[in-house]
């Protein structure tokens, strides 16, 4: 039996490192040695038992099998099930320790295993450096604070929030890059630019950023539809990372802190960026900066949308537009667990399995039938209470068809096109109640987002809402971002990582 | 149950760290808050069971017993059984692991203990601080270089 053991201490709070090594399927995206990996048979990153079924960048196929997660210990433990590098009953163990005295990590990488005869010291080599320590330095280069391991003692740094004022080493400007735009236009107006992140003057702070989210209304932005951008400048409205300082004043955000933010101005398409520190929120344990950049945007349009536009009650009948969507999907999570009924409707048969699983009760496609004919007919003709709906132009008549009652139809985006002029006599019909919310008005003031993301981060936290991240794209291939969104490719949501291995890394 | 925990990383080889502080009659020699200290009953300092009976540099005199003592796992635990801080059911833990990058050792060091809830917050805060971490900074400036 060979043993290994290797372990060390990352310059980084350890809810950061157990976010990026917790995910069992995710270590594609940081460890050098491998080439692409998923899970098998449909399950989760973090169920037990999950198979990660990887490639590594030399050819070899592995399959690893999750044994243990816990989050409380925040440790982990895997088995090899089939591997074409003869390692046999190998099980190995991850396990990380907060290091109290400067807010470090400490990570230990320990497995034990057999080997054909003759071959123990090379294989345990193999796992030592190119699997343990080349992980070790990877995870190091991403999220460390720039302190390469030493043998010398590091000056006692407690865990005393700091309230204001910069750390002195960040006293000039920050470089970065960021996706610009000098005119509207197509994806093809991408242009990497080099810019930096101004110290934060009272009441800003200065973020390196991690991930940033990719929406749909980054392409209005950038075409012109919307006038939120003004070129030249990047487009993007939500992004998760690192405070790097804050100005004075700012009480709620520390350096080192993980935050993240979801609101215009735009201009999250960049690696560093400094902004008002009221938009920014602080990010709890457990919800990673991938997660947070990927879902925040949508998981607070779901919030509001449910429990502030309509406060959605048990029993009530809701119909949900694009349900296999961004927003839509989140939707359909939380109101099934709010106890509605919850009715879809989408465009094809994958979609509605996606809707499905993601709480729809029953999904309607496109067919003889009418939407609002097929609705009656799953409500025995009564209709849906609450009728959410992004769709615009081509669906506003027949939802207004499709409602209950005394219905609430929420209008809040218009995918399709302009809605157009209507006359609202026709709403006597049913004593319809219209809403069309305005994303800003709801996020306007730091109490709001407070108490929107407080519910938020307890539902992503108790899982009764998932973000799924299906496209990742370094942040410098934004216009490929943009085209695969716009030709419908995407499924789940779709982020840009600034810290690919050519941008900047400072 | 107040509980504290404090790490830290010691710059030296963990036999070297273990070494100094597995003797549980040795605080003196390493702790800057302690100023003399003896085992009762004349028993080895290592035989789980034992007694130290010792004087804080501003005059408080603690007797804590060694609950469990490990070579295997690195790790010593004790409880208080006389002492003037107030504290009911106090047990302590003070653990090493090697940190094979750099040939480092991690400590932990972390207690429970019962006390009147109004002095929870002032007793987690002047046990981490002044007792463990101060414990630590010690170790740290002692070992270090070698």
């Amino acid at each position: 039996m060979v043993k290994v053991q290797r372990s060390t201490v990352i310059d980084a709070p350890v809810a950061e490192v157990w976010a990026i090594l917790r995910d069992f399927n995710g270590h594609d995206r940081w460890h050098p040695a491998v080439a692409r990996s998923r899970v098998d048979g449909g399950l989760r990153s973090e169920q037990v038992g999950a198979v990660r079924n990887f490639s590594l960048t030399g050819g070899e196929h592995l399959r690893e099998q999750l044994l243990t997660l816990s989050d409380k210990e925040r440790h982990l433990r895997y088995a090899i099930v089939e591997s074409e590098i003869p390692l046999h009953n190998y099980v190995a163990e991850v396990k990380l320790k907060p290091v109290t005295d400067g807010d470090r990590t400490f990570w230990s990488w320990s497995s034990r295993f057999e080997t054909p005869p003759g071959q123990e010291d090379e294989l345990a080599e193999l796992v030592a450096k190119d699997v343990y320590e080349a992980g070790f330095e990877a995870i190091r280069q991403r999220l460390g604070r720039g302190e390469r391991a030493s043998a010398t003692a590091r000056p006692a740094q407690r865990q005393t929030p700091v309230a204001s004022s910069a750390p002195a080493a960040s006293g000039g400007a920050l470089p970065g890059i960021a996706m610009t735009i000098a005119r509207h236009g197509g994806p093809e107006e991408f242009r990497r630019t080099e810019i930096s992140a101004a110290p934060p003057g009272p009441g800003q702070v200065r973020l390196r950023q991690s991930a940033v989210g990719v929406n749909f209304i980054d392409v209005y932005c950038r075409s012109g539809y919307f006038d939120l951008l003004t070129p030249p400048g990047p487009p993007g409205m939500e992004a998760a990372g690192t405070v790097v300082d804050v100005g004075p004043g700012v009480t709620h955000l520390r350096p080192g802190q993980r935050a993240a933010y979801a609101c215009p101005p735009v201009g999250a398409y960049a690696s560093v960026r400094t902004l008002d520190a009221a938009l920014v929120i602080p990010l709890p344990e457990g919800i990673d900066l991938e997660t947070a950049a990927a879902g925040l945007l949508k998981g607070i349009s779901a919030e509001f949308l449910l429990h502030r536009v309509h406060k959605l009650q048990a029993g009530e009948t809701a119909l949900i537009y694009a349900p296999a969507g961004g927003v839509g999907r989140i939707l359909c999570q939380w109101a099934k667990h709010l106890g509605a009924r919850v009715i879809g409707a989408t465009s094809s048969e994958e979609k509605a399995r996606i809707a499905r699983a993601a709480g729809a009760q029953h999904v309607i496609l496109p067919g003889p039938k009418s939407l609002e004919e097929q609705v009656m007919e799953l409500t025995e003709g009564r209709g849906a209470d609450v009728i959410y709906d992004a769709v615009g132009r081509d669906s506003f008549a027949h939802s207004l068809g499709a409602l209950a009652p005394c219905g609430h139809l929420i209008s809040f985006g218009q995918a399709s096109g302009d809605i157009g002029s209507w006359d609202i006599g026709s709403l006597a019909e049913r004593s319809v109640t219209l809403s069309r919310p305005n994303y800003g008005h709801y996020t306007d003031t730091p109490e709001k987002i407070a108490a929107i993301t407080e519910r938020l981060f307890d539902a992503l936290a108790r899982r009764i809402v998932t973000v799924e991240i299906d496209q990742r794209y370094p942040l410098t291939e934004a216009a490929a971002a943009h085209r695969a969104l716009e030709a419908r490719e995407t499924t789940g949501s779709t982020i840009l990582i600034p810290d690919s291995p050519q941008g900047e890394t400072a | 149950m107040p509980d504290v925990y404090v790490s830290s990383v010691i710059p030296a080889p963990t036999d070297r760290v273990w070494a100094r502080i597995r003797d549980f009659n040795a605080l003196p020699d390493w702790h800057p808050g302690i100023a003399e200290s003896r085992i009762e009953s004349g028993m080895p300092a290592d035989q789980v069971g034992c007694v130290r009976n010792f004087r804080l540099k501003d005059g408080g005199q603690i007797r804590e017993k060694l609950l469990a003592l490990s070579d295997y796992d690195l790790s010593c635990s004790y409880a208080i059984l006389e002492s003037p801080m107030g504290v009911e059911n106090y047990i302590a833990t003070l653990k090493l692991t090697p940190i094979t990058d750099g040939n480092r050792t991690l400590a932990e060091w972390s207690a429970e203990f019962d006390c009147p809830p109004e002095r929870a917050e002032e007793l987690v805060s002047h046990i981490g601080r002044n007792v463990f971490q101060g414990g630590f900074d010690a170790l740290k400036q002692s070992l270090a270089g070698g």
